[in-house]
């Protein structure tokens, strides 16, 4: 692997950058691996990478229906964050911050790990009294969080409505300085590369039709590239999880619903921090490139198909303007939809499954990429020792029948609602 | 104020009579009605008007439409200014200012233009292989990156401007009104059907108007012009016919339902804008079509080569554009380039409207039909040659012409000496790219079409068909014939009579074959030694170097090819670049382009203004607010209103002078001392009628209601089927099968969606019927030990007495002269009743128990006294109920009904709701009976010290949270409530309430919630 | 967005329903002899199929019945609909 650095950059640009070597194989894929990760987006690639990096297993294949990082992870609006308040959530979301805050360097590729803050905002009064018990569970937690009245607030965001006669009135809010955003498509590549050059086979345009099974345990998985054999098989198909996991059988608490995201035109900087907006349902930031990105609520209804409707587009919209009626005369770029598999309680499922030898990490509703880091992690770990670790030991997917749900929205089992 | 020094002197379709004065980056120009912004620019010799995105390099106006890559400016000034906004499709209008982007301190000298020195090691994806050390630097980085970034400015302000929405239904929608558009609106029209045709330009006719034929004028009479105008006229006298102009369809969604914007006033300026009040800017249609019609035209695309950036290369249609139909010519000396015939056209027209045609540079070895008449007018054409860099900075000054080797590859190869040719002007041609955005939208497939080199709309899957160059026919005769059929068709489909196709005129406007003959010539390879940037995307400063480093370095989908190289990106969506720079690709990968495969279009089209989608529904209007029967006597009496969910509700009634606490502790100290009244309007009431309206009671319940007498209410308790509390509320009998439920203000309407979910689908075969009437009734609780004193007063035919009207009683009976209900129940724990009245006589009601309870020194509270008093009677409320408590941990265990089934109770018994860590309700008091306990603090065991912002250095075990806590009046110490590990054993303990967010831990004495009677003799008293 | 064919009140735009999920969960006729496996498929598990999907809405800004709906969750197609109550004609595949 040629690293990457300013040095290798110079040089190569006296070359006219004809020495970069590809930053992943392109391998056939073997006849029999160690571990076979379903889905080449960000999750499977980082489990492919800290199983070789954590748990040195390298005979590892992530096979993917289409391009690698085609999926989700090409498609989320690219918040991360931590501000959780159930505990096992606010860990398991504070180990993937941390692996964030060293990505950049660890991977030799940069993430653009933009650690603008998070800042949802408050427009009641028990709002703020659920945001001050949020916020104290995280610093109780080892989390970064302040709590911000209205002038810290407005001072942060000069261009949001912070009037008394707004519709939803700031009354404060809730903000994560070290959440930000990161750059989608370099995570994915990241991972692909240092999971490549620790010896992961990444075998794309391979689609998964089959698990095979051997009595209780699998054997492999029947591709659109022929058989391809493996000892353990790690389920990571964010939106299509349903519908692989029965390939082997199972029923899941899951509904695959559509999420939009939608891209306004660049302009210069406007917008400094994530913005987020329960009461009126939406988020927004700006990338570097100066689009303000911004997203809220599932089209509501089960698809497979990544596009969603309009009434969705107007309804988020709307809620930005409201909040920053400055906005009103850019204009939308581009919209676009992913497949999110949503489960009964809002929190995802990283564990074994009943079958001997296969995994899932899966369910990851809305908020999969900030996890991206440390889901790979603890599923790598998962795969590798056979047991989760402590810090997904909660995501079973016993819990719903046992009553142990992590319902950070406290919704119910309602997919749509969470 | 300059002359305009490029303009033709006759013919277009401007009226130079008249004139109209506009600015571009503060200085005055002049242009004609008919201009565009960029048609008035080129007119008076501006050629830079903008800088690109990256490398700051200045650029020109390429295009005469609205797939304009560069021209793009800063529109208008303060609230109305508009960033980015495409020059190419602003009308101009008196007044109009303008100013270009990305650039500091001027257009013309732009010092980031530096950036440009340095552009060898910024080539595409630079920015993920450095900036990563020390990693406490990026946000240093980044800062620079964005500022460099981002094109256009944001307005600051509001926009002042408003925004309509219209919903349409038709039988036939057309998109697009170019000869097959209008050709599609005649045959679908005259068969009576409902017919809306969007053109997104200012007039119908399409790329006919760009023609010297359509010009028309006294001394040459047009066919094409008054097939225009007549085609027009007919539609125009059609009922069933709408013709939008300057209306983009912009989107195709699920079940036909396309979305249009209509630019009503984005021609106008202020003043004229302003003489129609009702006017919006713009209007955005929803339009529910049976049958769609696209003919949505073609796009042409250019060729690839160094230097082909520079101000002053253009494509051929445009500059065809430009001098046809706005009278300007682009130049004064014009090298043509092209794989094709149409800019044999465009040459021809420049040549009439005297730009001298240096040459015609046409890379197919033969020629093409055209090439021929060309010559016959003196045109030097170089068949077999190509244009292998454009000389010039800030403009063009001349291209370097070399042979195309004939064993060249798919990508050419240059061969042969090279000749120099001067020139102001490269019009280029590429081919043309059907337009099958919204085809592709729609879920319909696209083809490569291997003989016009580009894709064409495949098979459909909704309602819809292409028809003329959308779908890569380009002879007009054929456009007209194709929309014809396929106008004709939809209305059939729509149900409307066959029309016979009309008649093809027999003046057609020239047009020769539009397809590049055999393998079009994508990008012209550098000549030996050339280092020019060789741009795909010119907005996003994309080369066909850059795409090849993309594909050297393994980013081979053409996914992966967008997102390293931006490719495609910007602001016009790859509108004139995607097709190259796929094909560019498949010559490196060595596949066909339609193995490589096309990138998904999605909607918009072109942008759309946010504020259009969102139309009235914005700022106050994004949601409803609802007000009770009573607000005008709360506004009237000083109320601060607090929103609970949608409505609005006295918060508390300050007297003068009172500071919110004081006014806030006054009232519910009153009301347990006196009496008070507050407005219960937004709790929820559902009326439940049926035999069987027990039975469900009994089963949507976890409390028995089977022996509710009528007369009586009872308070129930609600799960969700995952066995947690849902909701709680009362239930009264009105008569034998009619009962009234009441919810809390926010679960109102989904308890109603679950109880007829569960009557519909669970419970088909129960009699029963619910409805809401939430807003029939204005509904006043009266609290406090004289309240049964003031009801005597307003109410004297029901007898209050506590025998006759006991606790959890009910009686229908006048209140004030109006026909009431009484229900004698409390949330506050006082002796107290709630009133129902029809809410039209809600607020005379409310004024005449005011004035009753005068004598009494009555009062009216607000929501946060009312919060105080239900917290000191230990009452649950959302802060308790909030989709995590299971009813135990509530304390309504012994509630849960043993001797029936009901909605959660198989979940309610699962081992993670009934093991011995649940947290359950408690109250706690400060230990010093005075410090305030924080809101939503956390329960910790032990005393912790200050917890910095960064969070606790190592995780602090938590055991509960404060759910609500305030300061008691009437107890004259804080309380809370809070949900706690085991806190029913733990009555007595001292713990702590941790709230590092605000700086202060308190430590607390765990006690039963209720603190305030707990025999309950003030409420039955 | 949808067009829903209300079996009462005809065809209406997606946004006068609200969605309510899988609509072939039959809660057990008797939840006490139901077994702890039965009850959680019954509230969590779903079958999530891709293409058609036998659904609940609820005409909620209209008649507001409880519908049954079958689409295509690859296509947004909708292949029927009809009544709460009763099964929906036609097959599932």
């Amino acid at each position: 692997m040629t690293r990457y650095s300013i040095f290798s950059l110079v040089r190569n640009g006296f070359g006219g950058h004809r020495d970069w070597p590809e930053a992943w194989r392109s391998p056939d894929p073997k006849p029999e691996y160690d571990v076979v990760i379903i889905g080449g987006g960000g999750h499977g690639l980082a489990t492919a990478y800290y199983l070789a990096k954590e748990h040195g297993v390298a005979n590892v294949a992530v096979v993917e229906k289409d391009w690698l990082g085609g999926g989700n992870t090409g498609r989320n609006t690219t918040i991360v964050r931590s501000n959780y308040m159930i505990a096992s959530n606010a860990h398991l979301y504070e180990k993937s911050m941390k692996l964030w805050e060293g990505l950049s360097q660890d991977l030799n590729y940069n993430v653009m790990f933009s650690q603008r803050g998070v800042l949802n905002l408050a427009h009641s009064d028990p709002q703020l009294d659920a945001f001050a018990r949020r916020g104290n569970s995280m610093r109780l937690n080892g989390i970064d969080a302040e709590l911000l009245d209205r002038d810290q607030v407005e001072a942060m965001v000069p261009l949001l409505d912070c009037s008394d006669d707004a519709r939803y009135p700031v009354m404060g809010g809730l903000l994560q300085r070290r959440g930000g955003t990161a750059r989608h498509d370099a995570v994915a590549w990241g991972y692909a590369r240092g999971a490549d050059s620790r010896g992961v086979d990444i075998i794309q345009q391979c689609e998964v039709t089959g698990i095979r099974r051997d009595g209780g345990r699998v054997t492999g998985v029947e591709t659109s590239r022929g058989f391809i054999g493996a000892k353990k098989i790690g389920i990571a198909v964010a939106g299509h999880t349903g519908h692989v996991a029965a390939m082997a059988g199972l029923r899941l608490p899951i509904e695959s619903h559509v999420l939009q995201a939608m891209v306004s035109e660049p302009v210069k900087p406007v917008l400094d921090t994530v913005v987020t907006s329960g009461a009126a349902h939406c988020y927004i930031s700006q990338t570097d490139k100066g689009d303000l990105v911004f997203g809220g609520d599932l089209d509501g209804w089960n698809t497979y198909a990544q596009r969603g409707n309009f009434p969705i587009i107007e309804h988020v919209t709307a809620a930005v303007l409201t909040l920053f009626p400055a906005f009103s005369r850019l204009r939308l770029m581009r919209a676009w939809g992913g497949v999110v598999d949503m489960t009964m309680d809002g929190s995802p499922i990283i564990a074994k499954l009943p079958v001997e030898g296969l995994f899932l990490n899966g369910g990851w509703c809305y908020g999969g990429f900030k996890a991206t880091p440390g889901s790979g992690w603890v599923f790598a770990h998962t795969i590798a020792q056979n047991r989760p670790h402590d810090l997904n030991a909660a995501f079973t997917l016993e819990r719903f029948g046992q009553g142990r749900t992590i319902d950070e929205k406290g919704a119910g089992p309602v997919p749509g609602a969470h | 104020m300059t002359g305009q020094p490029f303009r033709i002197a006759e013919g277009g379709r401007i009226d130079r009579a008249k004139p109209l004065t506009f600015t571009f980056d503060g200085r005055a120009y002049q242009g004609f009605q008919g201009d565009t912004l960029a048609s008035a620019l080129l007119a008076n010799g501006v050629r830079v008007v903008g800088r690109s995105f990256k490398y700051h390099r200045p650029r020109g106006i390429v295009t005469a439409g609205s797939e304009e890559p560069n021209a793009l400016v800063q529109l208008r000034a303060g609230g109305r200014t508009e960033p980015n906004t495409r020059a190419t499709c602003i009308e101009l209008f008196d007044g109009l200012s303008a100013e270009s982007q990305n650039r500091w301190p001027s257009v013309d000298f732009d010092l980031h233009a530096l950036t440009g020195l340095f552009s060898r090691f910024m080539p595409s994806g630079f920015y993920y292989k450095t900036f990563k050390w020390p990693a406490w630097m990026w946000m240093t980085y980044e800062k620079f990156i964005r500022h460099a970034a981002g094109m256009g400015r944001s307005p600051t302000v509001a926009d002042p401007d408003r925004y309509d929405h219209r919903y349409g239904h038709c039988d036939v929608l057309i998109a697009g009104a170019g000869p097959a558009g209008l050709a599609a609106a005649l045959a679908a029209g005259r068969t009576g059907a409902r017919v809306i045709v969007a053109d997104e330009r200012c007039e119908p006719g399409g790329s006919l108007l760009d023609h010297a034929a359509t010009q028309g004028g006294p001394s040459a009479p047009s066919a094409a012009a008054d097939w225009i105008a007549q085609s027009v006229a007919e539609l125009e006298a059609m009922p069933e016919v709408t013709l939008l102009r300057r209306c983009t369809v912009f989107g195709y969604y699920d079940h036909n339902m396309l979305g249009l914007l209509e630019q009503v006033a984005d021609h106008q300026s202020q003043s004229q804008s302003k003489a129609d009040p009702f006017q919006p800017r713009q209007r955005l249609w929803q339009v529910r079509a049976k049958q769609v019609v696209l003919a949505t035209g073609a796009i042409e695309r250019p060729i690839v080569f160094a230097g082909n950036d520079r101000p002053g290369v253009m494509l051929a249609a445009a500059a065809r554009a430009y001098v046809n139909r706005y009278g300007v010519r682009p130049g004064n000396r014009a090298v043509v380039f092209t794989n094709n015939d149409s800019a044999y056209e465009a040459a021809l027209d420049l040549a009439a409207a005297g730009v001298a045609v240096a040459a015609i540079v046409d890379c197919r070895a033969e020629g093409g039909a055209l090439t021929e008449t060309a010559r016959a007018q003196g045109m030097d054409c170089l068949t077999g040659y190509a244009v292998v860099a454009a000389k010039g900075g800030k403009r063009v000054t001349g291209v370097t012409v070399m042979a195309l080797a004939e064993d060249g590859d798919a990508g050419g190869k240059v061969t042969g000496g090279r000749r120099a040719i001067a020139c102001d002007l490269v019009c280029v041609s590429g081919g043309w790219n059907p337009t099958v955005h919204l085809h592709s939208q729609s879920r319909g497939k696209v083809r490569f079409d291997d003989a016009i080199a580009a894709f064409v709309p495949g098979e459909s899957f909704q309602a819809e068909r292409s028809a003329g160059a959308a779908r890569g026919t380009f002879a007009t005769a054929a456009c007209r014939a194709e929309g014809a059929a396929a106008g004709g068709e939809a209305a059939r489909l729509a149900g409307f009579g066959d029309t016979p196709p009309p008649a093809p005129s027999g003046d057609e406007p020239r047009q020769a074959a539009l397809a590049p003959a055999g393998a079009p010539l994508w990008s012209v390879p550098q000549a030996p030694g050339g280092h020019g940037k060789r741009f795909v995307d010119q907005q996003h400063d994309v080369t066909a170097e850059d795409v090849a480093l993309a594909v050297r370095e393994g980013y081979h989908s053409v996914e992966h090819l967008k997102r390293y190289t931006t490719l495609g990106m910007a602001t016009d969506q790859g509108r004139t670049s995607n097709v190259i720079g796929l094909a560019i690709l498949a010559q490196l990968l060595g596949k066909d382009i339609a193995a490589v495969g096309a990138t998904t279009f999605r909607p918009p089209y072109t942008p759309v203004c946010l504020g259009a989608i969102t139309g009235r529904e914005t700022g106050r209007h994004f949601a409803p607010t609802r007000r009770s029967a009573m607000h005008p006597w709360h506004q009237a009496r000083g109320a601060r209103f607090v929103a609970a969910g949608m409505w609005l509700r006295p918060q508390f009634y300050a007297r003068p002078n009172e500071a919110m606490m004081d006014a806030i502790h006054r009232e519910a100290k009153h009301v347990r001392q006196h009496v008070g009244m507050v407005d219960v309007s937004t709790l929820g009431k559902i009326d439940i009628q049926g035999p069987d309206a027990a039975e469900f009671l009994n089963r949507v319940y976890i409390n028995g209601f089977k022996k509710l007498e009528t007369g009586r209410c009872r308070y129930g308790v609600m799960l969700r089927e995952d066995g947690l509390v849902f909701d709680d509320g009362t239930v009264t009998r009105l008569s034998e099968n009619r009962y009234l439920m009441t919810t809390t203000t926010a679960h109102a309407g989904p308890v109603m969606a679950h109880l007829e979910y569960h009557l519909q689908v669970t419970w088909p075969e129960l009699k029963v019927h619910v409805v809401s009437v939430t807003e029939e009734w204005s509904a006043i609780a009266i609290a406090g030990p004289h309240s049964r004193a003031v009801l005597e007063r307003v109410a004297g035919g029901i007898d209050m007495s506590n025998r006759a009207f006991p606790f959890m009683g009910f009686r229908q009976g006048a209140v004030a002269g109006v026909p009431g209900r009484v229900f004698r129940i409390s949330f506050s724990g006082e002796l107290a009743y709630e009133i129902n009245v029809p809410a039209d006589h809600g607020l005379f009601v409310w004024e005449a128990m005011m004035e009753a309870g005068g004598a009494f020194d009555i009062i009216p509270y607000g929501t946060e006294a009312m919060s105080i008093l239900r917290t000191e009677k230990g009452h649950v409320v959302g802060g308790e109920i909030d989709g995590r408590t299971s009813a135990d941990d509530l304390g309504f265990g012994r509630m849960m009904s043993q001797a029936k089934d009901f909605i959660g109770k198989h979940s309610a018994r699962r081992p993670g709701l009934v093991d011995g860590h649940r947290q359950q309700l408690v109250g706690l008091t400060p230990t010093d009976r005075k410090t305030r306990i924080p809101r939503g603090a956390r329960i910790v065991a032990e005393p912790i010290g200050q917890v910095p912002k960064s969070g606790a250095a190592t995780p602090v075990g938590m055991i509960g949270a404060v759910t609500s806590q305030c300061y008691s009046p009437n107890l004259d110490t804080p309380i809370a409530l809070a949900l706690v590990e085991r806190g029913r054993d733990r009555h007595g303990e001292i713990l702590y309430a941790a709230s590092p967010v605000a700086g202060i831990t308190v430590p607390v004495t765990v006690r039963d919630p209720v603190f305030i009677d707990p025999q309950g003799e003030r409420l039955r008293g | 967005m949808h067009l829903i064919k209300c079996p009462w009140c005809g065809e209406r735009a997606e946004m006068e329903f609200t969605y309510g999920g899988d609509g072939t969960l039959t809660r057990p006729a008797d939840p006490e002899a139901a077994s702890d496996a039965e009850w959680t498929d019954y509230v969590y598990f779903r079958d999530n199929p891709r293409g058609p999907h036998e659904e609940l809405w609820q005409h909620a800004s209209g008649c507001r019945r409880w519908i049954k709906v079958r689409r295509n969750t690859l296509t947004h197609e909708i292949l029927a609909t009809g009544p709460a109550d009763r099964p929906l004609e036609g097959n599932a595949s």
